[in-house]
């Protein structure tokens, strides 16, 4: 048994929260000079080069990187083996997120669904728990903009779509999108499991870095496919047509029910924000 | 990249091409979905405005708070299609011209047409570049939306590609 007080949880919490709002994944800055390098439209090879001048920009004068600093993900992997003592753990990663978006700056973008009263201090943040093997805690912080996660959409396919089906729902998605969510854009993919499951899965796909592929293999060549079929729609760089519309396609995946598969497409503008840490 | 003073006249707003590249400085003003409404019901109701809409410039974004150093904090453009349903309206009503990102509708293309006006697309994403280039910032209306509010900037050399013209070209 090791005891934690959520007090140590808020100030890693209030950290990451800190950093993200700043900086792009080195995964995202890697991608995107490399889609600038390939591209050969001349509007979005300038709004790419805008881009990276933004991202060294925000860090130089520590301003967030977009004005949309997200609503703020959460996902906590605990140990069995923690006891978690002090302040109940929502309460203390509300607070963190409290402090980090006042200390910073950052935007305050959550507000009620009918009245569209904003909250105030950019809480409640969406956290996600998992009991995991062990006695450390395992963090990872996405804040999630919403121009991009308005595009996200959710299939329920029949079994027999298969593989061609999956595929085509990734690429309808990005498609559908269009100029509207900031390409390019990282794709997450959830399939199987259930509605609710399947739409979790498609979100974590995208706390993985760009570039990573599923250890999966038949799973990776999806990835690999929808990648492909993505970059030939010419949506390109903030919708002015080019090579590189998306940056990556990820995949999770989950058993599902014999009679359905679904497939949740969880679309993330190219301001790929998302920290990691362990205690 | 040419150069515009704002707010624009119809004589260069003629001169426009979509897929021009431009750096915009002067007076612009910031609205997006819950300002919007506001707007659009006082001018259901025949009231006046809180600013003057003749040739103003509405720029789609809500801004980071300003650090104590800084006119602005981070103000990247949002995504334009959201305000397909008040743009055209408002075009009618004597807006000049439009900041945001992506594609529009067909109407509000009909809109900018019908009121020799132009939509220009910012880079969606480049927050602090933005941010950067805003010199003033003042709530002028509707306060209590806090980064949602009206905010009038003075922009320097704010870069943008025009996305609808005049003559109904389009970047996209």
């Amino acid at each position: 048994m090791r005891k934690i007080n959520t007090e140590v949880i808020e100030k890693k919490i209030y950290e990451m929260a800190l950093h993200a709002g700043v900086n792009l994944t080195p995964a995202c800055k890697t991608a995107m000079n490399n889609a600038l390098k390939t591209e050969k439209s001349d509007a979005a090879a300038f709004a790419l080069e805008t881009l990276l001048k933004n991202a060294e920009t925000a860090v130089q004068k520590q301003m967030p990187v977009c004005q949309d600093t997200g609503m703020a993900v959460v996902i906590l992997e605990i140990g069995q083996e923690v006891f978690l003592e002090g302040k109940p753990l929502a309460v203390a990663v509300n607070d963190g997120i409290k402090r980090a978006y006042a200390d910073g700056y950052f935007r305050k973008s959550v507000c009620d669904p009918i009245t569209r009263q904003n909250t105030g201090d950019n809480t409640p943040a969406v956290i996600h728990t998992e009991i995991i093997a062990g006695d450390k805690i395992k963090i990872t912080f996405m804040p999630k903009g919403f121009g991009s996660e308005n595009m996200s959409r959710l299939y329920m396919l029949k079994p027999a779509q298969g593989v061609e089906g999956i595929i085509n729902a990734i690429e309808e998605t990005v498609k559908l999108a269009g100029s509207r969510p900031c390409p390019p854009v990282y794709v997450g993919v959830g399939i199987g499991g259930t509605f609710d499951t399947c739409a979790f899965l498609a979100k974590k796909a995208l706390t993985r870095d760009i570039g990573t592929a599923s250890p999966r293999g038949d799973i990776a060549e999806i990835e690999r496919v929808a990648l492909e079929k993505i970059n030939k729609l010419d949506i390109g760089c903030q919708g002015f047509h080019g090579s590189t519309t998306a940056l990556g396609v990820a995949c999770e995946w989950a058993p599902t029910h014999i009679a359905g598969l679904p497939v949740a497409v969880n679309i993330q503008c190219h301001c790929v924000r998302c920290e990691k840490a362990e205690l | 990249m040419r150069k515009l003073r704002l707010p624009l006249n119809k004589e260069t707003v003629k001169t426009l091409k979509a897929g021009d590249s431009v750096l915009l400085s002067g007076t612009i003003l910031t609205a997006r979905d819950c300002a919007h409404k506001r707007i659009l019901g006082l001018l259901n109701e025949g009231k006046p405005l809180p600013f003057d809409l003749k040739d103003a410039v509405i720029y789609y974004a809500g801004p980071c708070p300003a650090k104590p150093d800084m006119a602005c904090g981070s103000c990247g453009p949002t995504t334009s299609a959201r305000m397909d349903v008040f743009a055209p309206m408002l075009l009618d009503c004597g807006l000049g011209a439009i900041i945001g990102k992506g594609e529009m509708s067909g109407e509000v293309r009909e809109a900018l047409k019908r009121n020799t006006c132009v939509y220009f697309a910012a880079i969606g994403g480049a927050g602090a570049l933005y941010g950067n280039a805003i010199k003033k910032s003042e709530c002028i209306a509707f306060e209590d939306l806090l980064s949602e509010a009206v905010y009038r900037l003075e922009v320097d050399s704010f870069p943008a590609i025009v996305a609808f013209d005049c003559d109904g070209g389009s970047i996209y």
